[in-house]
């Protein structure tokens, strides 16, 4: 599979789209689960999201990527490259790293380089996939599948931005700020409620059900199907006016102001709900934000925290087994309260 | 009279004998179909034990294929190392550096894998297939290596289920394009093949790329898939690559109705969760006239989001009604309408007629099921062993040698090692082939994996409904459990629901997570009747026993009065109804079955405590049992079932 289908030729799933969209102007929202049915284009849109995603400068030579315009970044690597003079930077694509089920601990936080160790016997740090994910992606599918002591690390390791490496005789730091993604379907288990609260949105995809959307969706398939290199260059020019939209964005991310009203709405929002802690006031904000910037607002207004709230809290409800309401209804329920008054 | 019965039971066998004509000349035209497309068909879900017709359907599945394309047997129980791939210790002692070796899938690259009992597939594995199935690659994340190698392939899990919640992993069978079931063809006579299908396949097969599916042929297709109830879009994606190899073996290069009608009976029909409106004609005629209208816009643009929504909203209600209400009357294009009453048609002919029966049970029993469109129970296989960590130790029961580790562990001693070994083998060259060893491994390097081996636990509630229990604590015990049901949440336990009253017991709720399901099974659970009793209990056992057998923990809560009056026969009478009860009870006992029961009587009865001891339960009177006391029993009858379930 050298050529993802394109992001812009998703059939509605505007959620989703939407969510991912957010997670890319503001990474600091934390992540984006999907969950949903079989058969609904949750790992399509993710993986679509390389081709999508501007590229970034990064350091010559530090296998972190590290940012070149972060002074005091924490990498031991970029810190030796600045001690021999200015480091150069080129442009990389943003990485959306795949964790795979199956995959063993040492890919994933790295471990000691076993082939220069056996060879050289040289004590060398090998990355692992939390390190290739740094400033980029990290896209888990069937997350509900993940084995217990890989999500332990993880739930660590999102929450820090950093991987602590003590084995094997090595002590390594490595910075290793992604964005979380995760998706799976509902049937198959559930998530562990500390891991469920590092997705800073969650989303929930269902089949569409209007017969002139499964059409296009079956159309756009079959034609990706028939000629790729074709149909991706069809849908460039839509794929490039996101990209644009992207950029503009996070170029506008800061300059949008959040007025107290909204802070306060925010906070009445999730007082109602009676979620715990204060991620889900926080996340609500930045996710608000994050959709101003996308579309060009100055200010934060009622619309965009209506338009957020359901991702940003339905996963953050205490849940109440033996209530029948999904917690999508019981969000819908409360901002229509709030923003009635 | 006795005639005319004779004529209809010959009737009924030779209409047996041509449905079972018509199954096996749809499992050939499975496997040829296929074998031209493994990769886009994704595979062939085979349903049947094993024997000489699955032999043969598979032998000629490999005559089909390309000689060279590889066809390989995965195990049940096939290690993620040998599936995915990884380290190759004999080449990496040798060399003395990490050497890769292929998995399973990456050999089967081009090929077609065969999943035996693939109904037991755990859902690990099942995971790890479908990534293959979509993207065509296996990733390997591994012992130290990245990898990153083709494996496009078809799969054919080979089901040997023979009960209803015997499936293969739904998530799994739903990228299978073929759902066939062998079990009719029994009797079929297997002819053997005059010519080898494989040049037909061969010639399908460079045919296939340049093969055109036209607008009305994908949109029948669609509405076919709609108008049967299946909610999934892969479906009619599916089904519109079949009807391409239909058409590539055919020699055609462009769709036309009879392969739209082939891939509907071959993909459709098996995946059916309602039967096609009554009137097949209006509907569709109808759906397709107000579809056509917005599909015939030239650019085919993102759909705005508020229109969909509206219409997604107004589908639902028509999934789970069978007559939609659209009122339009314009007359429709005929072409469309005609090609979706004939890919329907072959779709119906191809619902197996007991699958429908059951479904309009359910649909009648509870149309929320029937509004989620799925068909079978979801399958929830839980491994026993999953690794949950390396820790430094020698390999014993239960843990293995994690090679990797082990090698790690010993890398950096290697140059001290070889020094040491060469000034001891200086005095005594005895030990010289010891030292020629490029790695020295010692034993203090050995880690091993640890595999968790927690079975889940599944609480089976069995609750009398019985006149008796019912009018004075019925609705106590409903609380009872709705307590408990909390308490499995929390735990991440399933449940079951099982009822008895009158003279039967029902299973009200198969084993499930679904905690709001199972709180709606017993609001609308009726009291009133005889006390069953011994029915109720031989119910639960026989439900305790099928979770055991799933490699799953059963503990077994009781809400009765234990005053059964009705008999294992039927009859009623208190004595023989306790007698029957007790030896029920003694059942449950040698099955080595935890269970528990909750007297839910106004005052303590002797009946139920007898039962109780004669079941080996743990016995809780509830008028005095509050909350907390309730979920504490529960919880420490679980751990101590938890402790005592076999490994």
């Amino acid at each position: 599979m050298s050529i993802a289908f394109p992001f812009s030729a998703i059939v509605g799933q505007d959620e989703m789209k939407l969510a991912i969209l957010l997670a890319a102007v503001d990474s600091s929202i934390g992540g984006v689960l999907v969950f949903g049915d079989r058969g609904t284009g949750k790992s399509t849109a993710v993986r679509a999201l390389a081709a999508l995603l501007p590229k970034m400068h990064a350091v010559i030579g530090c296998r972190y990527g590290c940012d070149p315009a972060v002074k005091s970044a924490s990498c031991e690597e970029c810190a030796a490259l600045k001690s021999k003079g200015k480091p150069k930077s080129h442009l990389v694509p943003v990485p959306v790293v795949d964790l795979p089920l199956g995959a063993t601990e040492d890919r994933v936080v790295g471990a000691l380089d076993l082939e220069r160790a056996l060879a050289q016997g040289v004590k060398a740090f090998e990355p692992g996939l939390l390190a290739r994910a740094n400033r980029g992606f990290l896209y888990i599918d069937e997350v509900n599948l993940l084995e217990d002591h890989l999500v332990d690390l993880l739930i660590d390791v999102a929450a820090s931005g950093e991987n602590v490496v003590e084995r094997e005789g090595l002590s390594v730091r490595h910075p290793a700020r992604f964005v979380l993604v995760g998706s799976g379907n509902p049937e198959e288990g559930e998530l562990r409620p500390q891991l469920l609260d590092r997705f800073g949105l969650s989303v929930e995809v269902k089949t569409p059900t209007d017969m002139a959307g499964r059409v296009e969706v079956v159309r756009r398939r079959d034609a990706f199907e028939r000629d790729s290199a074709a149909f991706t260059e069809k849908w460039s020019a839509e794929d490039a006016r996101i990209r644009a939209s992207i950029v503009a964005g996070r170029l506008h991310l800061p300059k949008v102001s959040v007025p107290d009203i909204a802070l306060e709405r925010a906070a009445q929002l999730c007082m109602s709900l009676g979620t715990d802690g204060l991620r889900g006031e926080l996340t609500l904000i930045r996710a608000a934000r994050a959709l101003a910037a996308l579309q060009g607002d100055k200010v934060v207004g009622d619309a965009h925290l209506k338009r957020v709230a359901p991702p940003a809290l339905r996963h953050r409800l205490r849940r109440n087994p033996l209530d029948d309401s999904g917690s999508t209804v019981r969000v819908e329920r409360a901002v229509a309260e709030l923003f009635k008054a | 009279m006795a005639i005319a019965a004779l004529k209809t039971s010959a009737e009924a066998a030779q209409a047996a004998e041509r449905a079972a004509e018509q199954a096996w000349s749809d499992a050939i035209q499975t496997a040829l179909l296929h074998a031209i497309d493994p990769v886009g068909t994704g595979g062939v879900s085979l349903r049947g034990l094993s024997g000489p017709t699955r032999d043969f359907w598979l032998s000629f599945l490999r005559d089909a294929l390309p000689a060279s394309a590889p066809l390989r047997r995965v195990p049940l129980h096939i290690q993620d190392a040998r599936l995915l791939g990884g380290l190759d210790l004999a080449a990496t002692l040798q060399m003395g550096r990490p050497v890769a070796q292929k998995g399973v899938l990456a050999e089967a690259d081009k090929g077609v894998v065969l999943l035996a009992m693939a109904e037991r597939l755990p859902a690990s594995t099942a995971a790890r297939m479908n990534a293959v199935i979509d993207t065509g690659q296996v990733v390997m994340e591994r012992d130290g290596m990245a990898l990153r190698q083709a494996a496009r392939l078809g799969v054919v899990a080979l089901d040997e289920g023979m009960a209803d919640d015997e499936q293969v992993p739904s998530s799994l069978k739903e990228r299978l394009a073929f759902w066939v079931n062998l079990a009719p063809q029994r009797g079929a006579a297997l002819d053997p093949m005059t010519e080898s299908p494989r040049r037909a396949v061969a010639a399908a097969r460079a045919l296939l790329p340049s093969v055109m599916v036209s607008d009305v042929v994908m949109q029948g297709v669609c509405e076919a898939a709609a108008a049967l109830g299946i909610a999934s879009v892969r479906a009619p994606i599916l089904a519109l690559r079949v009807a391409r190899a239909a058409a590539a073996l055919d020699g055609r290069v462009e769709v036309d109705e009879d392969d739209a009608a082939i891939a509907a009976r071959l993909v459709l029909g098996p995946r059916a969760t309602r039967l096609p409106s009554q009137l097949p004609d209006d509907e569709s005629e109808e759906k397709s006239a107000d579809d056509k209208a917005e599909v015939q816009d030239p650019e085919p643009a993102p759909k705005p989001p508020e229109s969909s929504d509206e219409t997604e909203g107004d589908r639902e209600d028509n999934n789970t009604e069978d007559e939609p209400q659209d009122d339009e009357d314009e007359p429709p294009p005929i072409d469309p309408a005609v090609l979706t009453d004939l890919i329907l048609e072959a779709a119906r002919a191809a619902i197996p007629p007991g699958l429908l029966a059951t479904l309009k049970l359910s649909q009648a029993a509870s149309p929320r099921n029937a509004a989620a469109g799925r068909a079978g129970q979801v399958q929830h296989h839980k491994t026993r062993g999953r690794p949950s960590g390396v820790r430094r130790g020698e390999p014993r029961a239960g843990a293995r040698l994690n090679v990797i580790e082990t090698l790690r562990a010993a890398a950096p001693w290697q140059a001290v090692r070889r020094r040491e070994v060469e000034v001891k083998t200086a005095d005594h060259p005895e030990l010289k082939t010891f030292s020629s060893a490029r790695i020295q491994v010692r034993r203090e390097d050995f880690h091993v994996t640890r595999y968790q081996q927690n079975t889940e636990t599944t609480t089976v509630f069995v609750v009398d409904a019985s006149g008796s229990a019912a009018l004075a604590r019925l609705a106590e015990a409903k609380g009872a459990v709705e307590l408990l049901l909390a308490d499995c949440y929390v735990r991440r336990d399933r449940v079951a629901v099982l009822a008895f009253r009158g003279n039967t017991a029902e299973v009200l709720l198969p084993p499930t997570r679904s905690l709001v399901r199972a709180k709606r099974s017993l609001a609308g659970l009726p009291g009133g009747g005889g006390t069953p009793l011994a029915t109720g209990i031989d119910a639960a056992l026989a439900l305790a026993q099928a979770v055991q057998r799933r490699g799953e923990t059963p503990i077994v809560v009781f809400l009765t009065d234990g005053r059964g009056n009705i008999a294992r026969d039927g009859s009623p009478g208190r004595p023989q109804a306790m007698t029957d009860a007790l030896l029920a009870a003694r059942q449950v006992r040698l099955a080595g079955v935890t269970a528990l029961l909750l007297d839910t009587a106004a005052q303590p009865q002797a009946a139920a405590q007898d039962l109780a001891n004669a079941m080996g339960a743990g016995y809780v009177p509830l008028p005095y049992a509050g909350a907390t006391e309730l979920s504490q029993v529960v919880k420490a009858a679980t751990a101590n079932a938890a402790r005592s379930a076999p490994v």
